[in-house]
């Protein structure tokens, strides 16, 4: 699918710059146009694909469906829908609040807290650019499964206590209805919002996929294996640690881990890497301090966390 | 006419009320910016995301800072 934007890549490095094939700069380059190119293709026809689906699920009508749902069922359906809906650490707030004074259980509110940011339109493109079909999909699974999981457990652990009371009092007073949109409004806002996405992450993606680019030409085959390959114990929870304080950086977080992964990082570290990453992320808990307890935020944490080490380990096992 | 941006106090919310600011100024228009960081008003907007921009205590535009020239025109047509 992607094979013309390979001969573009071929040819602008090795006719039109010249440089010798085979050499360090030749593969560097080369691999830096294929994946610039091909990573924002997908970028844009992903983001306004999604866009468009969600035109038809604002988050007001997401709450409209996860209000007094039972466990599980209320879980597995917030975790899919928390694809779809875009997360923005200022969003966290009023989501919560909006959730949780609508009848939205705490379980299934959590379930929609974790898959939200984790599974992304700009995490997906970049995995399924960077990494091929089938590590996404794991990805995603694997994404799905914690937030289903963390959902109920939270649920389970009644932790009603540790939210800020003020939370339940319903200030709902006038729920706007939204107006239908026009299939016209829905390609503009899927276009500008498509637009905006470009416009923020273009620069790291560059930079990613340039750092990337010089470790594919540079860096040693292999040179990685031995401090963070399958057999190495602690890079799981060493590579969780290290991608939290990393978030909202997935444009720019992926293409170096993809460039890592070549050079013996392991897959099952890489998707915890990942995981953390997006799913992980301090700023969102300096917030959620607002609306709970640190002793929620601090389960919340541990749950996804073990969640992410646990999807590591077992993807460093079978793959 | 009162124009309001609500949002969490992030660089997010900032920025629009950065640009509010330079579109009301442009439109020439007798109206006051004010920022509000209480989340509960959002909520009982009905609304769940952050930032907010309202004209007259009506959300006009949610969870998204476009360019200072969209902003005019949404704060146009939302008085017109």
């Amino acid at each position: 699918m992607f094979y013309p934007i390979q001969i573009f890549a071929d040819w602008l490095t090795y006719v039109v710059l010249n440089i010798v094939p085979g050499t360090k700069l030749g593969a560097a380059l080369d691999f830096f146009v294929f994946d610039t190119i091909k990573i924002f293709i997908l970028l844009a026809v992903i983001v306004f694909v999604v866009s468009i689906i969600r035109s038809f699920l604002p988050a007001e009508k997401v709450r409209k469906m996860l209000s007094h749902k039972r466990e599980f069922t209320g879980n597995i359906l917030s975790s899919f829908l928390g694809i779809l809906t875009p997360f923005c650490t200022c969003s966290a707030i009023p989501l919560f609040l909006g959730f949780v004074q609508a009848g939205v259980p705490l379980g299934v509110t959590f379930s929609f807290l974790v898959a939200s940011p984790m599974i992304n339109e700009v995490a997906l493109v970049m995995l399924l650019g960077l990494f091929g079909w089938k590590i996404a999909t794991i990805y995603i699974t694997s994404g799905l499964i914690i937030a289903i999981l963390s959902g109920i457990v939270i649920g389970r652990m009644k932790p009603e206590h540790l939210v800020e009371s003020f939370v339940f009092e319903n200030s709902i007073k006038n729920p706007l209805g939204l107006p239908n949109m026009t299939w016209k409004a829905r390609i503009q806002y899927a276009r500008d919002y498509t637009w905006d996405i470009v416009k923020k992450v273009w620069l790291y993606i560059i930079i990613g996929i340039g750092v990337g680019a010089w470790i594919h030409g540079y860096v040693p085959m292999d040179f990685l294996a031995q401090y963070a390959g399958s057999n190495c114990w602690y890079a799981v929870p060493l590579a969780v640690l290290v991608g939290i304080p990393l978030y909202s950086n997935a444009a720019g977080v992926i293409p170096l881990v993809s460039a890592l992964t070549e050079k013996g990082v392991s897959i099952g570290t890489t998707l915890a890497f990942m995981m953390a990453v997006t799913g992980l992320s301090l700023p969102e808990f300096m917030i959620l301090k607002k609306v709970m307890k640190v002793k929620l935020i601090v389960i919340f944490a541990a749950i996804v966390g073990i969640g992410i080490i646990f999807t590591g380990y077992l993807f460093n096992a079978i793959l | 006419m009162q124009i309001q941006v609500l949002g969490s106090g992030c660089p997010t919310c900032k920025k629009l009320l950065e640009r509010t600011k330079s579109a009301v100024e442009e439109l020439k228009i007798q109206a006051e910016v004010e920022y509000i960081t209480d989340i509960q008003k959002i909520v009982s907007m009905g609304l769940m995301q952050s930032p907010v921009l309202a004209v007259n205590g009506k959300p006009v535009l949610v969870g998204r800072v476009p360019d200072v020239g969209e902003i005019k025109e949404i704060i146009a047509k939302a008085v017109a």
